[in-house]
């Protein structure tokens, strides 16, 4: 039964991520007046990748995307089955530097800087996710996902300043505008396709599937703030998975792309002043 | 004579033994003979007393108490000599005022103090005498190799190689005295050999910089013995004892809380923390292997050993919030700095500085888990920088340069080294690994104890940390290409501890849970009478030991895939223009340029002296909050 659900979650997840991921591309295309792909888009995309010829610069960078991906699923197994929130943060963590040592591991300029950035972005978004792990613990008295979603009161009602930092650095986690530095999938950005360049065929197969996994963690994250022991509250928190993931889409359409500098400083300074107040405040009713 | 005293004394004789030495090949086999006994000695050692403990007095202890006074006066007297003449008069004040002190005490007032025990053996000296004992003995031995080529590089530099393996092993031996003595005067004077060592270390080279940076060393270090004597002194008149384990029992009240303070202070200018840190910074011009020693198992390790032994005075007193937040701000002022650094030696240093602040931050808090990621922080701390003190020293050796822009060709030199090195990296910040491990329960120890600024200091200072390895690692994954490879020999006295040391941070991230369970919780529950704690559940250590053997299998199941793999090599992008040996391009007019990938270093944002020179001013602001509430007396 544990292994069944474990495979569920293996199989089920990147679907629901690919779907989203094509309702994404259609919200986009209808926000700039297109008709847009087909939802199953993303599905003949990475069909298609995995079919083709794999051009690679050296025999080595490929392997960090596929150790890459299997820290992501790793993430998704552990957030899914109600593990504890720090150790899916840290394995996440793990799974995005090893996405980055994958640019730097090809030694090409385009992907140097893209990983660089993507760097960056993780050093702008990292204080965010640690304190979101903590304040959770703080609110609930558990790391464990299982308890935090079985409280009385939802997360939400302690933390909204943390939530409203959650959204604000799933802007990165989406790799939406302003903050899609790294790469993207719009054509001609400056630095070409920043830390994919080199990636082709199966091994760029790999990066999308394991961007449909984060798709989930991200919203899995959202969905905690709103969890609680009364089943009613399931509806609300998927309606709120929802609204945040148009929300981000409708960001990511409206913005234009920032300098790393404007992007790493906005995101401390929020994350500063939502996360020390809300901690603060929640300090003094503990 | 107990092990205790053979332990002590072993590496003491050693040290005599190699300064007489002058012959090369025979001072090498007992250089390398002498750490390995040492080692040995260590573990019988442990072995020998771990379960049960022990506590020692000896009956002679009047003589031990005479000969430290003799060589108390006589290095007091080198110092102040040499301060003066080097013009150096600060240093030469402090041991002025700290000398008489400890011999007015130690001949008028001490006659009626007894000290039950004066040697005591727990689970902690037992944890910290592994540490000195082996990663310490290991670097001596790498110290072989290393100084076998350090000289042809060098050639300027006097020759005094007996001298300075001699100091290694008398810090050696400094170090087991300082965690295995119970009685404070003991202590203290360790504390003095080891502050005496550095400076002798440090000094190595006997260039101008190297005289200012020991000089430099020695004053803060010696500063901060005044300090532990003034405590020893007013915890003596005051209390009528002697004993570290009497003190520690005592209720933190504000008469108790002042000599507390005292040696929280010597703890941190010992441990480098701001705003003392820039001695442990400008160590860096000695030789690697004394760099190593410094930052790892010795010297640094006694400061936060000693606030580790003071936790349980510490906790929500005022000086423990003080100390917290040294300890805070120099986390995040140190982790911010090191980004902005490229040479090697240089980011570990910072790196080491900030991981100290992490552990002072732990200890301070006082909680029986916040202790417990201490002593752990501790542990895998010396292991993971002493195999990449080790390990950039022999890459310096290889590269002729410790620039970690240059280390892009590191695969291509040495793979071992680059696998040890991503070895040590990934000890000190990445899951499953173990600083992480730590990192992990001090963050529940930080929010249970409703420390909230320090919970967010933690996230900031790991968001930093996690960037500037990261990107170290970026280069020597990289693979760039080269035209010319000289490669030098890699000795087997440096090969054999790095490799050591190697399997050691893998095999403690391994153990953790036993380490927990057989040495730190004992600990804990005899200093806090806790029973049963449990820090991270057995499920999370399953799935980080499982996490851990993935990492470990994974590039082996991935070596035979691509062997009869059809994928097509072709060169890298560089918008068109890679004349096609992906090492340089066509610019403009037709002209080849080389490709130049460098890393991001920020200094803008935080190279610059105004952030180094404001968290100093911060800490020090701190440090002079606590005295005052303490003058005040409203501390509690």
């Amino acid at each position: 039964m544990f292994i069944l659900r474990i495979f569920l979650i293996i199989v089920l997840a990147p679907i629901l991520g690919g779907l989203l991921t094509g309702l994404d591309r259609i919200i986009s295309a209808r926000l700039q007046g297109r008709k847009g792909p087909p939802l199953l888009q993303p599905f003949y995309d990475v069909l298609k990748l995995i079919g083709k010829e794999s051009i690679e610069v050296n025999t080595f960078h490929r392997f960090y995307v596929y150790i890459s991906l299997i820290f992501i699923i790793f993430t998704t197994v552990i957030m899914l089955l109600g593990g504890d929130i720090l150790l899916a943060i840290f394995v996440l963590t793990l799974g995005s530097i090893f996405f980055v040592l994958g640019g730097y591991a090809s030694n090409s300029p385009y992907s140097v800087i893209g990983s660089e950035r993507e760097l960056l972005m993780m050093m702008a978004y990292e204080p965010m996710v640690l304190i979101i792990g903590a304040s959770l613990y703080y609110a609930s008295g558990s790391f464990f996902i299982k308890d935090i979603v079985s409280e009385s009161i939802p997360a939400i009602v302690y933390l909204p300043g943390v939530f409203l930092g959650l959204v604000f650095i799933l802007l990165f986690k989406l790799r939406k505008a302003p903050f899609d530095l790294s790469m993207s999938h719009h054509a001609h950005q400056e630095i070409v396709q920043g830390i994919t360049t080199e990636y082709s065929g199966r091994d760029l197969a790999v990066i999308q599937i394991s961007h449909w996994y984060e798709t989930i963690i991200a919203l899995t994250l959202v969905y905690l703030f709103f969890a609680t022991n009364a089943p009613i509250s399931k509806v609300w928190a998927i309606s709120a998975c929802s609204i945040v993931f148009l929300f981000e889409t409708v960001i990511g359409n409206a913005c234009a792309r920032l300098k790393w500098q404007v992007a790493l400083k906005s995101t401390w300074i929020i994350t500063g002043i939502l996360g020390v107040i809300n901690l603060v405040v929640l300090s003094f009713f503990k | 004579m107990s092990l205790i005293s053979i332990l002590i004394l072993f590496p003491l004789l050693t040290s005599f033994l190699i300064f007489l030495v002058r012959k090369e090949n025979v001072r090498n086999a007992i250089v390398l003979v002498g750490g390995f006994i040492t080692a040995i000695l260590t573990v019988i050692t442990v072995v020998q007393y771990f379960k049960d403990g022990i506590a020692l007095s000896f009956q002679n202890e009047e003589v031990i108490d005479i000969v430290i006074v003799v060589v108390e006066v006589i290095m007091a007297t080198y110092i102040i000599t040499m301060g003066i003449k080097n013009k150096k008069y600060l240093v030469s004040i402090f041991a002025a005022i700290q000398t008489p002190l400890i011999l007015w005490f130690e001949f008028t007032q001490k006659k009626g103090i007894d000290v039950q025990s004066s040697i005591v053996f727990d689970k902690l000296s037992g944890i910290m005498v592994l540490i000195v004992g082996i990663i310490g003995s290991l670097i001596c031995i790498y110290a072989v190799g290393y100084m076998k080529w350090y000289h042809i590089h060098h050639d300027s530099y006097p020759k005094r190689k007996s001298f300075f393996f001699a100091v290694l092993f008398l810090f050696l031996s400094a170090m087991f005295g300082l965690v295995l003595s119970n009685n404070l005067m003991w202590i203290y004077f360790c504390w003095e050999i080891t502050s005496f060592c550095s400076y002798l270390l440090i000094g190595y080279t006997k260039t101008t910089e190297a005289k200012n940076n020991s000089f430099r060393a020695l004053t803060i270090n010696v500063g901060g013995g005044l300090a532990f004597a003034i405590a020893i002194v007013m915890i003596g008149v005051n209390y009528n004892t002697l004993e570290l384990s009497t003190l520690i029992a005592m209720k933190p009240e504000s008469m108790v809380l002042i000599p507390v303070f005292l040696l929280c202070i010597a703890a941190l200018t010992k441990s480098a923390q701001l705003p003392f840190s820039s001695w442990l910074l400008g160590a860096m011009v000695a030789p690697t292997p004394s760099s190593a020693l410094l930052h790892s198992a010795t010297m640094v390790k006694a400061g936060v050993y000693l606030i580790i032994r003071l936790a349980p005075l510490l906790g929500t007193t005022s000086v423990g919030r003080v100390v917290t937040l040294v300890g805070g701000v120099t986390f995040l002022a140190c982790s911010l700095t090191a980004i902005a650094q490229s040479d090697a030696k240089k980011i570990l240093a910072y790196s080491t500085i900030a991981n100290l602040g992490l552990i002072v931050m732990c200890a301070s808090i006082g909680t029986p888990e916040s202790i417990w990621a201490a002593i752990m922080l501790v542990i895998f701390h010396s292991i993971s920088k002493s195999l990449l003190f080790l390990s950039v020293g022999s890459i310096e050796h290889q590269l002729g340069s410790r620039d970690v822009e240059n280390m892009d060709i590191l695969m291509h030199v040495s793979q071992k080294l680059t696998i040890y090195m991503l070895i040590g990296i990934a000890g000190m910040f990445l899951a499953p690994f173990g600083m992480l491990i730590s990192k992990w329960a001090a963050m529940k120890a930080f929010i249970d104890s409703n420390n909230i600024l320090i919970v967010i200091i933690l996230a900031y200072g790991s968001a930093a940390t996690l960037f500037y390895w990261t990107k170290w690692m970026g280069k020597l994954v990289a693979n760039a290409n080269v035209k010319k490879i000289t490669k030098h020999k890699f000795h087997i006295e440096e090969e054999v501890p790095i490799s050591i040391q190697a399997v050691l941070v893998i095999s403690a991230c391994l153990g953790f849970p036993l380490i927990s369970e057989f040495a730190i919780i004992p600990y804990l529950s005899h200093a806090f009478g806790t029973e049963s704690l449990t820090i991270i559940s057995s499920s999370n250590a399953t799935l980080m030991l499982v996490m851990l053997s993935m990492l470990l299998l994974l590039p082996i199941s991935f070596i035979p895939l691509h062997k009869n793999d059809k994928r097509r090599i072709a060169p890298i992008y560089m918008g068109g223009e890679n004349t096609g040996d992906n090492v340089t391009f066509n610019a403009a007019m037709g002209v080849k340029r080389d490709v130049e990938l460098r890393n991001w270093y920020l200094k803008d944002y935080f190279g610059n002296h105004k952030m180094a020179l404001l968290s100093n001013i911060i800490a020090l602001t701190i440090l002079c909050v606590g005295v005052l509430l303490l003058i005040l007396g409203v501390a509690k």
